[in-house]
C-alpha cells in the first residue's frame, strides 16, 4: 500500500521486538534467580511459590486454548483431577518414582482428551463450554463410584510423604518452576510455528482460514490436547505439594474459575496477559486470605468487568498505548523502515491498517488514535 | 411395577428440569447467550423465597410470585447493565461474563447464607400422595410441579405465537438484524427476554427448594441438568426441552434404582449417548 512505482523494496520478515531481545535475558535472570529459592527460602515460601508457578501453567494453558483456538472450556478441571489420580495410580500402586509419574500424568489427561473432544466437538460456543463441564463431572463421579480410587474420600499420597522433606519441597518447586516456564515456552514456540500461523488465521477468520487450507478441526484437536497434556502435568505437581487428592476438590469447577480469571484479568489471546493475572489473581488471593471466598467474588466481577469493558485485559490494553511484545508470535512484515504490524487479538476494525513508524516500540504517529 | 412407579417419578422430576431448561432455551433462542449463571440464579430465587418466608411467615408457594417479579426485574437489569455490552464485545466475551456472574453469586450466596443445605417448607402438601396401587405412589407435590411445567410451557407457547412482544422474540430469534431493521430494539428485548426466563427459573428454583434441599453450590448442576435436558430434546423445540427433562428424570431415577447413588452419571452418560449418536437431539428443529 505504501510502495512507490517501480520501487526497489528490501522485503523481511521480523519476527522478533526490540522489547523481546531485552525480554529473553532478563527473563533467563529471573528464573535462575527463582530457582535458588529452595537453598534460601522456607517451606512456606516455596508452598506458596508451587501454588502461584502451578496457577501461571493453568492459565497459560488455558490461554492456548480460548485464546487462540477459540475453546472456551470449563471443564479443563477434569485434567487437574485426572493429573492427580494418574500421579496416584502410578506411584502408589504401580511403585513409579512419584516426580515421574508427573510426565505420566501428561499422557494419560492427553489420552483422555482425545475421546473428550470426540464428543465435545460436536458442541459450539457456549454449549461447548457446558458439555466440557459435563464430562469433566462425568470423570468426577467415576472416580467417586470406584472404590479402588479410593472413592469419595480420596486418596493420600504415601510414597511422596516418605520422601526426605528437605529434597521434596525443593524438587516439587522445581518442578513447578518447570512447568510454569515450559508452559510459557511451549505456546511461545507453538505459535511461532506453522501450526501457530494457522491458529492466528483461525482466531481471526475461521471460514477465511479454512479457504486457505487450513485444516480448522486438526488444529483446534491439537490444541486441545496440548492443554489438556500441560493441564494434568500441572495437576500432578499441584497434588505432589498437597499430598492428599479428594475428588470433589481435585475435579472442583473452581480450578476452571482460576484459570479463566488469571487469563480475562490478564489479557486473552497475549503470552503476557496469563502472567500478568496469575500474579494478579494470586495477589489478591493472598491478600484477602483471611476473608473467606471473598476474593472469589472480587476476581468475578474483576473478570466480568474486564471481559466486557476493556475486552483485551491488562496486557492487551497496555500493548495498545505501547507497542511492547515480550513474547512476540507475530510476523510483521518490513519494508526498508517501515514496518507493517499485524494487528494484535481483538483488536476493533477502525485500528485495523494502521501502521508503526519506524520499526519496533515507539509510539503510533500522532493524530492515528 | 416397580418400574413404573420409577418411570412415573422419572417424569415428575422431568417436569423440574424442564422448568430449568425453558429458560435457557429461551434466552439461546432469542440472543444466542449460553447463561451459564442460569442455575446460580435458580439457587438465589429459592434464597429469595427463603427470605421472605422467614421474614414473613408464609407458605413458600405465596412467595414465588414476589420471587418471580424480583428474579425478572434483576434479569432485566443485569442484560442491560452487563450482557448486552458483554454480546457487544463478542460471543466468548458473553460467555466467560455469565461465567464470572455465577462465580460471584455462588460466593456470596455462600457468604451470606454458610454453605449449609437449606429448605423451604410448604406445610402438608409436600407429602400428600395418591396411592395407585402398594408400589405405584404418585406424590401431590410432584404432580403439581410437573403441571405447573407444563402451564408455562404452554403459556410460553402462547406467549411466542399470538403475542407482539412474543413475534418479537421469534422475529430476533430467526434474524436479528433484519428484526432490529423493523423496528424492534433488541437491547430492550434481550432484558425482557432474560426477565422472562429468569422468572421461570424462580419458579424451578422455588420448587425445588420445596421438593428438597439447597445450598449455595447446587448452582452448577441444576444448569448442567437444564442444558442436557436442552441438548437432549433438540435445540430450538420448546416441547422438546420437556421430552429432554423427562428422559433425564426417568435416566436418573432409574439409575438410582439400579445402582443407589449412580443416578446422576447415569443421567450424564444418557446425555453423551444422545451427543454421540443423534447430536441434534431428540427432537430438532430443521436447519435452515
Amino acid at each position: 500500500m505504501m510502495l512507490g512505482q517501480g520501487q526497489t523494496q528490501t522485503v523481511k520478515v521480523e519476527r522478533y521486538t526490540r522489547a523481546s531481545r531485552v525480554a529473553l535475558p532478563v527473563a533467563a535472570v529471573i528464573i535462575i534467580a527463582a530457582a535458588t529459592i529452595p537453598a534460601w527460602g522456607s517451606s512456606a515460601v516455596m508452598k506458596q511459590s508451587v501454588t502461584f508457578l502451578t496457577l501461571l501453567a493453568l492459565a497459560q494453558m488455558w490461554n492456548l486454548l480460548a485464546g487462540y483456538a477459540g475453546l472456551v472450556s470449563v471443564g479443563q478441571q477434569a485434567y487437574v483431577g485426572i493429573g492427580a489420580y494418574t500421579l496416584w495410580v502410578f506411584a502408589e500402586k504401580v511403585g513409579i518414582n512419584p516426580f515421574v509419574c508427573v510426565i505420566i500424568a501428561g499422557v494419560v489427561a492427553a489420552a483422555f482428551a482425545v475421546p473428550t473432544a470426540g464428543l465435545a466437538f460436536r458442541l459450539r460456543g457456549g454449549y461447548f463450554a457446558v458439555g466440557t463441564w459435563v464430562i469433566a463431572e462425568v470423570y468426577r463421579l467415576l472416580v467417586t463410584k470406584i472404590s479402588w480410587l479410593g472413592g469419595g474420600s480420596g486418596v493420600s499420597f504415601n510414597s511422596v510423604a516418605r520422601i526426605d522433606r528437605g529434597t521434596r519441597e525443593a524438587v516439587i518447586f522445581w518442578l513447578a518452576l518447570g512447568v510454569a516456564v515450559g508452559s510459557v515456552v511451549l505456546v511461545y514456540f507453538l505459535l511461532r510455528s506453522r501450526r501457530g500461523l494457522a491458529l492466528t488465521a483461525i482466531r481471526d477468520d475461521e471460514t477465511g482460514a479454512r479457504g486457505l487450507g487450513v485444516n480448522v478441526f486438526r488444529s483446534k484437536l491439537w490444541v486441545y490436547i496440548i492443554a489438556a497434556f500441560g493441564t494434568g502435568v500441572t495437576g500432578a505437581v499441584i497434588y505432589l505439594n498437597l499430598l492428599r487428592a479428594q475428588p470433589e476438590a481435585a475435579f472442583s469447577l473452581n480450578w476452571s474459575a482460576l484459570m479463566i480469571f488469571a487469563v480475562v484479568i490478564g489479557g486473552l489471546g497475549t503470552i503476557e496477559g496469563p502472567i500478568i493475572g496469575a500474579i494478579i489473581f494470586f495477589a489478591l488471593q493472598q491478600f484477602l486470605a483471611d476473608y473467606g471466598t471473598w476474593y472469589l467474588v472480587l476476581l468475578g466481577a474483576i473478570a466480568a468487568g474486564v471481559v466486557v469493558f476493556a475486552q483485551r485485559g491488562l496486557w492487551g490494553t497496555l500493548v495498545r498505548r505501547r507497542a511492547v511484545d515480550l513474547f512476540p508470535v507475530r510476523r510483521r512484515l518490513c519494508l526498508e523502515t517501515v514496518c507493517f504490524v499485524e494487528e494484535s487479538p481483538r483488536q476493533s476494525g477502525e485500528e485495523l491498517g494502521k501502521l508503526t513508524e519506524g520499526g519496533f516500540g515507539s509510539p503510533p504517529e500522532p493524530g492515528s488514535s | 411395577m416397580v418400574w413404573v412407579n420409577d418411570i412415573i417419578q422419572g417424569v415428575l422430576l422431568g417436569g423440574l428440569y424442564a422448568l430449568f431448561a425453558a429458560g435457557l432455551a429461551l434466552v439461546f433462542g432469542v440472543m444466542r447467550l449460553v447463561n451459564l449463571a442460569h442455575g446460580d440464579f435458580s439457587v438465589m430465587a429459592a434464597y429469595l423465597a427463603l427470605v421472605i418466608v422467614g421474614s414473613l411467615n408464609v407458605n413458600p408457594l405465596y412467595s414465588l410470585v414476589f420471587a418471580m417479579i424480583v428474579m425478572g426485574i434483576f434479569g432485566y437489569a443485569i442484560q442491560r447493565g452487563l450482557f448486552n455490552f458483554a454480546m457487544d464485545a463478542g460471543p466468548m466475551q458473553a460467555i466467560l461474563a455469565t461465567f464470572g456472574v455465577a462465580i460471584i453469586v455462588q460466593n456470596l450466596l455462600l457468604e451470606g447464607f454458610t454453605a449449609n443445605s437449606k429448605g423451604l417448607d410448604a406445610g402438608r402438601i409436600e407429602n400428600a400422595f395418591i396411592r395407585i396401587s402398594n408400589q405405584v405412589v404418585i406424590g401431590w407435590f410432584p404432580l403439581i410441579t410437573l403441571l405447573v411445567a407444563v402451564a408455562v410451557l404452554l403459556g410460553l407457547q402462547i406467549f411466542l405465537s399470538r403475542t407482539r412482544l412474543g413475534r418479537a422474540f421469534r422475529a430476533t430469534a430467526d434474524n436479528q438484524r433484519a428484526a432490529q431493521l423493523m423496528g424492534i430494539d433488541n437491547r430492550h428485548l434481550y432484558g425482557m427476554a432474560m426477565a422472562l426466563a429468569l422468572a421461570m427459573v424462580a419458579i424451578g428454583g422455588v420448587f425445588i427448594g420445596i421438593r428438597t434441599t439447597f445450598s449455595p453450590s447446587a448452582g452448577p448442576l441444576r444448569l448442567i441438568f437444564a442444558y442436557e435436558a436442552v441438548i437432549i430434546g433438540g435445540l430450538g423445540s420448546l416441547w422438546g426441552t420437556l421430552v429432554g427433562g423427562i428422559v433425564l428424570g426417568v435416566a436418573q431415577v432409574l439409575g438410582d434404582h439400579i445402582q443407589q447413588g449412580w443416578g446422576i452419571l447415569v443421567g450424564h452418560l444418557v446425555f453423551l449417548a444422545i451427543l454421540a449418536f443423534r447430536p441434534q437431539g431428540l427432537f430438532a428443529r430443521q436447519a435452515q
